[in-house]
């Protein structure tokens, strides 16, 4: 049953950071782009999936209170001032898709909203990351950091990483959905934001290093964690092939995998830690009774009909965007 | 842990849910509506139910992005502000909310990008079906969450293990009738919202003399409706009130404004309640046995008075007391308002009657009003519990959080919700200012023919003279 659970919460996650990553990576571009033709065409390649991708960050949430109540708890309060500023930063992008179609003269404010708020939520999201990696402060199992003890130079490098990172995905989804100059000037992006994710995996392992991180150990224990970071080097080859050849769909897939691939390593070098070093799996699982109930009705049934819903909304939507949907 | 933080959490978790509830209220209730639109549409081939359905998909989309954004922080806040709270009920809560993510949220969500965008990319039946899943999403996650909050209320199913909640019998938790009375009031309520909303809309077109015939039909279906569900609404109100009579005496006492206990019980219809003196002042009230019959169905049943319960265990008396008192005061209006008007909607003498059209119209805030009321009751009414007569609110809280911290959170959440309410509401006004757009269909020379009750009417279709920028 935990084991069950630690999955269904690892494929939320991964489902999250790849499909919210994506369309909060075009919020970042977005920022970057000049003249309404494009921001509008960035904004209806992604305008029908936002809210269900979005939804997977609910869907983990919840996972993690049901079924790991106390990292919940823990991570939530530990990350107060954070995570309030990310969702509102998730607030700001989400009312822009509605509101900027409302107005003209102040539509400025909504592309800013998007941007802003895609720029804010990522590097909120990054951050998390980073200094849960890095390691948080906690005595006797509750969290002793203050209000900014997860402010380090590392969570902040992770946040910057992880905005070049959904960029890069963003603009792999962009060249995928739209056509002419949006996609012209989303391919020329992508060696750049590519280039930055790598000379920031660069750092953080250069970082690390010279840190010692206590995750470093796990990977000289066990070298055959070296598998992902292998598939993810593979696939940023043929990522950047893709692109020399052109390819409108391709690079997309290629980048998911690196995604897939640097989650895997990450979530393999916490293991069998839920918060690295104070909480594992098994202390945090929520007792059977709970994880039970869970089990036969969300995870055995709705949890299938969830991928459903979600392959049937990409599928309606599959192909080439149409830049003015009928409906504003 | 410092008072302040505490006050400052309660005060941001009221802001941020009652912002919240605003959204669901008339977006399950109009989602409903426009499931019903398609279906007539579909049946009936009139283009004037496609007219009213666009007109109100485009409000809609406003109010649920509005939702959804505003949920999640709701979803959080049990994790930043409760921690302690997340922790001990997560065991029972978390599942519950994992229910409403998994078989409402991701629903709702998934089909709201086909309602919005895809009715050019999918076949008309297919479309109805994701209208259908839109709305049946709203109610599962109105159902999730009165179960949630019932637990809260009136918890039961468990047993207290090293400070946690452990379930050890789902089935009380799921099929109480604490859950099955709170739960059809609440979807009540959702209808009445969108019922009146959409009546106070086709009442201004009424007055302003456009859009004769979409107005017609939103008044006609608007209160019709609300005609109908008004008297069921009050029945379940009586319902949720008995509950709270046989768990809670210490809300009843402060709802009713009772002092001392009695056998039987007054009825008191309005005073203002001191509590200092524990007294009622220029009190107006039923005499015996009234009291008894309306909290317990009986002329000689005993009701708990304040005086009986200890201080530390009352709620603010003041609060649940107006607060319900508004609430029915509201239902009562609606009730009203939605029998009158559907007489004489029925008599066809409605259209003329300007004085009854200007109250439709200024009746749209009263739903919303009882429901934020109704949850005020409900909510204060149970403190100074969390999770009733087990946890209380002050040992709920995240135990480090500190008050600048939580003067920050409350601060920006303040400023941003301001922001996008005032937007938001101003878009929704524009776009019912705006009103359906028919040009697009082509309707009214096209389909003459096959309707009896002609959307024409040879009304000019008036250009408004602001035509949003951008449309
Ligand atoms: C699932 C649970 C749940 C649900 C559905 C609601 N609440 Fe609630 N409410 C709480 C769970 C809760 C809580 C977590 O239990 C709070 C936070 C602090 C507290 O004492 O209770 C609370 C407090 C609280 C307070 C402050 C009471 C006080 O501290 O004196 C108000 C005014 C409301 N709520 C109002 C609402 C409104 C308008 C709701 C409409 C949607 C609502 N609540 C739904
Ligand atoms: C503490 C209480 C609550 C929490 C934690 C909560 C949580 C949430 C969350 C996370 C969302 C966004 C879902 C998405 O991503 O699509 C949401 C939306 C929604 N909530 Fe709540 N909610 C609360 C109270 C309520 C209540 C009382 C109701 C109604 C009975 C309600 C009904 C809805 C509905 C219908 C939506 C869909 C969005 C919309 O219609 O605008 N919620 N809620
Ligand atoms: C005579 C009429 C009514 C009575 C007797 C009544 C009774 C009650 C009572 C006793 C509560 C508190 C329940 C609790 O503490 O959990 C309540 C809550 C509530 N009421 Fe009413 N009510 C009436 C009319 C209405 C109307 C007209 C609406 C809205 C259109 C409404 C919406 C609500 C809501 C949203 C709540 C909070 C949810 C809940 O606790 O179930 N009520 N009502």
């Amino acid at each position: 049953m935990v084991m069950f659970w630690v999955s269904l919460l690892a494929i939320s996650i991964l489902l999250y950071v790849l499909l919210d990553g994506l369309d909060l990576g075009v919020g970042l571009l977005s920022g970057l782009a000049s003249g309404e033709a494009r921001r509008g065409a960035m904004l209806s390649a992604v305008a029908p999936i936002w809210d269900g991708n979005e939804t997977w960050l609910v869907v983990t949430a919840v996972i993690l209170w049901g079924a790991f109540p106390v990292v919940f708890a823990n991570l939530l309060s530990a990350f107060y001032l954070p995570l309030i500023v990310m969702l509102l930063g998730l607030i700001l992008r989400g009312v822009a898709f509605e509101f900027r179609y409302k107005t003209q003269r102040l539509r400025w404010i909504w592309d800013l909203s998007f941007a802003g708020g895609s720029l804010i939520a990522t590097f909120i999201q990054g951050m998390t990351v980073g200094a849960l990696v890095e390691g948080l402060p906690f005595t006797n199992g509750e969290y002793s950091g203050g209000e900014v003890g997860w402010l380090t130079p590392f969570a902040a490098l992770c946040g910057v990483g992880l905005c070049f990172g959904y960029a890069l995905l963003g603009a792999c989804w962009l060249v995928r959905k739209c056509e002419a100059e949006v996609r012209e000037v989303a391919r020329r992006q992508i060696p750049m934001l590519a280039i930055g994710v790598l000379a920031f995996l660069v750092a953080v392992f250069a970082y690390a290093l010279a840190e010692h991180l206590p995750i470093l150990h796990r990977w000289i224990d066990r070298p055959y964690l070296f598998v992902f970071p292998v598939i993810g080097a593979g696939a940023a080859t043929v990522l950047a092939l893709s692109i020399l050849n052109h390819d409108d769909y391709l690079p997309f897939y290629m980048v998911a995998m690196v995604f897939v691939a640097a989650f895997g390593t990450l979530a393999l070098s916490f293991w069998p830690y839920m918060i690295p070093s104070v909480i594992t799996i098994q202390q945090a699982a929520a007792p059977p009774s709970s994880l039970a109930f869970m089990f036969w009705g969300c995870g055995l049934i709705v949890f299938p009909l969830m991928l459903l819903y979600t392959v049937v909304s990409y599928s309606v939507f599959r192909g080439k965007a149409r830049t003015t949907a009928g409906y504003h | 842990m410092d008072m302040t933080a505490l006050l400052l959490s309660r005060i941001q978790f009221a802001f941020t849910i009652t912002f919240h509830i605003i959204f669901p209220s008339f977006t399950i209730g109009l989602a409903a509506w426009l499931t019903v639109l398609e279906v007539l549409c579909l049946a009936t081939g009139r283009p004037v139910y496609r007219v009213i359905f666009e007109f109100w998909l485009k409000i809609f989309g406003v109010a649920f992005g509005l939702g959804v954004v505003s949920g999640i922080v709701m979803a959080f806040q049990f994790g930043t502000n409760w921690s302690a709270l997340a922790k001990m009920s997560g065991p029972i809560q978390g599942p519950l909310l994992m229910y409403e993510t998994f078989t409402a949220f991701m629903l709702e969500a998934s089909f709201f990008g086909v309602l919005i965008f895809g009715r050019s990319r999918v076949p008309p039946w297919f479309y109805l079906f994701s209208t259908a899943m839109v709305a049946l999403g709203t109610t599962f996650s109105a159902f999730w969450i009165m179960v949630n909050n019932s637990w809260m209320q009136v918890p039961s199913g468990y047993v207290l293990q090293n400070g946690v909640f452990v379930p050890n019998d789902w089935s009380k938790i799921l099929f109480n009738s604490v859950v099955w009375s709170r739960f059809p009031h609440m979807l009540l309520a959702s209808y009445l919202t969108g019922a009146f909303c959409v009546a106070a809309t086709g009442a201004w077109y009424m007055l302003r003399k456009l859009y004769h015939a979409e107005a017609r039909i939103m008044l006609r279906m608007g209160l019709g409706l609300a005609a109908v569900l008004m008297p069921i609404q009050l029945l379940f109100g009586h319902l949720t009130g008995e509950y709270v009579n046989t768990y809670q005496p210490s809300k009843m006492a402060a709802i009713e404004g009772r002092w001392n206990d009695e056998k039987p019980g007054s009825e008191v219809l309005f005073a203002w309640p001191d509590v200092e003196h524990r007294r009622n002042l220029f009190a107006i009230a039923l005499p015996p046995p009234f009291g008894s019959l309306i909290d317990s169905d009986s002329l000689t049943a005993a009701e708990t008075g304040l005086n009986s319960i200890p201080p530390a265990n009352w709620p603010p008396v003041v609060v649940p007391f107006f607060a319900f008192r508004i609430m029915v005061g509201c239902g009562l209006v609606m009730l009203g308002l939605a029998w009158l008007g559907s007489y004489l909607s029925y008599k066809h003498r409605l259209a003329y009657n300007r004085f009854m059209l200007w109250l439709t119209f200024f009746s749209f805030p009263l739903p919303f009003i009882a429901i934020i009321t109704g949850w005020f009751t409900a909510e204060v009414g149970r403190q100074p519990w969390v999770v009733f007569g087990v946890l209380r609110t002050a040992d709920a809280m995240t135990p480090f959080l500190t008050t600048r911290q939580a003067t920050v959170s409350l601060a920006i959440f303040c400023a941003v919700y301001a922001f996008i309410f005032l937007f938001g509401t101003f878009y929704i006004y524009r776009l019912i200012r705006t009103g359906p757009a028919r040009k697009p269909f082509e309707l009214p020379h096209i389909m003459v023919p096959n309707r009896p009750m002609s959307l024409a009417d040879d009304e000019p279709i008036t250009e408004p003279s602001h035509v949003i920028a951008g449309e």
